[in-house]
């Protein structure tokens, strides 16, 4: 029997007044997984990240969380969300186990289990010793540490991160990821996120969308992506070949496959 | 791991019975308006010298104004000294001051992801809102606490009766509530953190003035006093006024009025409330 998709995207658009910024994409996140939402600024990534998570209004199109479609039944599908914004989005003026608690309150964590709940998010993060603190006090490393926390304090089935690396020094983005795959492999969790440091989504992601002017434009494993372009590509080169003309070159990544993959099309 | 509350669960074949519906959203939204209000105390907690700061403005009115018109006796109150008279009008005041100003916080929020991150739990938007307009209530409460002091300390004669003054935080709560509400559909209007501080400055005063802090209703001219019954701050002022020194007040219409407007007030907030997400 096969398993209900973490996400299926299917037809969806969304402008922003005149701008298309996504112009009808199909896409399916295998539970468990984790998929990366790679492309150049302005891709439309976001915007999907935004609509999956009920931020933006789903009008043209369905979006399914695990068989949730989040238009008719939002509530139902936020509480099966973490998610952690672009921006840092900690509140500073709450301590480290507040910012945490705050979330176990508005998931409806029972009062008996709160705290045990708390310790274990801050915990699965390393934060745990910094709990008293104010959030003011962290690092940037820190604050996106303790802002998966706040996610995970909810046990979600699906864990969604827009660029959650983005302005971190290496050992931050290494801390980060680390924790990722640590609470991933605990909990069976499927990841979605966006990122445009190709290294990590090689690294880290089971599966890839590319998205280019608000289409998804190559899909597949990192191996199969790379490998249509040639033995010794990279996911840079993927990436550069799906958004070439945004650099001043033309993109030369050609079509995709049947079911718009590339390669095999195999899931890992 | 999470409870998701009974009613809000899916459920096979039939869609759950709307009163038990109803109730499930009356009990989120009472969890809600708690957590938030939880969220304010804790930050107010972290943060006292703002509740310092704030305190000066109301000392100034009941200690310069207040004084020196209850000396000159310009302003007719019959048997209540003005100052007496005075007190529940900067009571309620302060909470206006403190309420129409948290847009800005949602704003700010908005800048800092914070506000995204809480659009994206299981919370309703009018309950959201409800939660931040009760949140400035408690903010504006501890407000109170600072004033009745003061104006105690400066031999005003205020109520002891406890459920008197146990009504007097409810209207504190209900006016900031309401003024909170319409702070944060300016916020959803205009979008920007300086014009809601322009505008939040520029109707903060007419709202005072064209009420019954300062002055009996009868002494206004009859386009003031008709502004006046449109202003839900003269309905507070007057419910303090009467729990606090036992003016003649009419209560149950106080209620009633700032209950509608505040209610109607989180319904047009939540709706904005979209604006600010995009």
């Amino acid at each position: 029997m096969q398993q209900t998709p973490a996400v299926k995207c299917r037809g969806i658009r969304y402008s922003f007044g005149q701008t298309l910024a996504v112009a009808g994409v199909d896409l399916e996140v295998a539970a468990g997984t984790v998929f990366g939402l790679l492309g150049p600024n302005g891709a439309g990534k976001t915007t999907v990240i935004r609509m999956i998570t009920t931020l933006l209004a789903t009008k043209v199109g369905t979006i399914e969380v695990f068989g949730v479609d989040v238009a008719r039944n939002k509530l139902q599908a936020r509480r099966l969300i973490g998610y952690v914004p672009q921006q840092p989005s900690a509140d500073k003026d709450l301590s480290v186990r507040e910012n945490v608690t705050l979330f176990a309150r508005l998931f409806d964590v029972p009062r008996a289990q709160r705290r045990v709940a708390v310790d274990d998010a801050l915990e699965s993060v390393g934060l745990l010793d910094m709990a008293g603190k104010t959030a003011a006090a962290l690092s940037g490393g820190m604050i996106r540490r303790l802002e998966l926390a706040q996610a995970l304090v909810s046990a979600p089935r699906l864990l969604v991160l827009d660029e959650p690396t983005v302005g971190l020094d290496p050992g931050g983005r290494a801390a980060v990821w680390e924790r990722i795959g640590e609470v991933k492999d605990r909990t069976g969790m499927t990841v979605l996120v966006t990122t445009h440091y190709m290294d990590e989504a090689d690294q880290h992601c089971d599966e890839v969308a590319l998205m280019h002017r608000g289409l998804v434009h190559g899909l597949g494993t990192p191996h199969d992506l790379k490998a249509s372009l040639g033995p010794e590509a990279t996911l840079d080169d993927v990436f550069l070949a799906v958004a070439g003309e945004s650099y001043g070159s033309p993109g030369s990544f050609g079509s995709p496959g049947p079911n718009g993959r590339f390669g095999s099309g195999r899931r890992p | 791991m999470t409870s998701v509350p009974a009613d809000l669960r899916p459920q096979a074949g039939a869609s759950p019975a709307w009163p038990r519906r109803l109730a499930g959203l009356a009990g989120l939204l009472m969890s809600r308006v708690l957590t938030m209000c939880v969220v304010e105390l804790q930050k107010m907690a972290h943060d006292r010298t703002e509740l310092l700061i704030r305190a000066i403005q109301p000392a100034l009115w009941l200690l310069i104004f207040g004084e020196t018109f209850t000396r000159l006796r310009a302003i007719p109150t019959g048997n209540v000294p003005y100052l007496d008279y005075l007190t529940p009008g900067i009571l309620a005041q302060s909470a206006l001051f403190v309420a129409i100003f948290y847009g800005i916080q949602i704003i700010w929020d908005r800048d800092a992801g914070i506000l995204a991150r809480l659009l994206v739990t299981p919370t309703p938007r009018a309950a959201l809102v409800a939660g931040k307009a009760f949140a400035s209530g408690m903010r504006a409460l501890v407000q109170a606490v600072v004033v009745l002091v003061l104006a105690a300390l400066l031999g005003v004669r205020l109520t002891t009766n406890p459920l008197l003054l146990l009504g007097t935080a409810g209207f504190v709560v209900l006016g900031s509530a309401f003024f909170c509400c319409l702070s944060i559909t300016i916020a959803g209007l205009v979008l920007s953190r300086e014009r809601l501080m322009g505008i939040g400055q520029a109707i903060t005063m007419p709202l005072f003035f064209a009420s019954n802090a300062l002055y009996p209703v009868g002494l206004m001219p009859d386009w003031l006093q008709a502004l006046n019954r449109a202003n839900p701050l003269g309905y507070e002022v007057d419910a303090l006024r009467g729990l606090l020194i036992g003016t003649p007040a009419h209560i149950l219409l106080d209620l009633a009025v700032l209950a509608a407007s505040a209610v109607a007030m989180i319904g047009i907030a939540a709706a904005l409330l979209g604006r600010l997400a995009r």
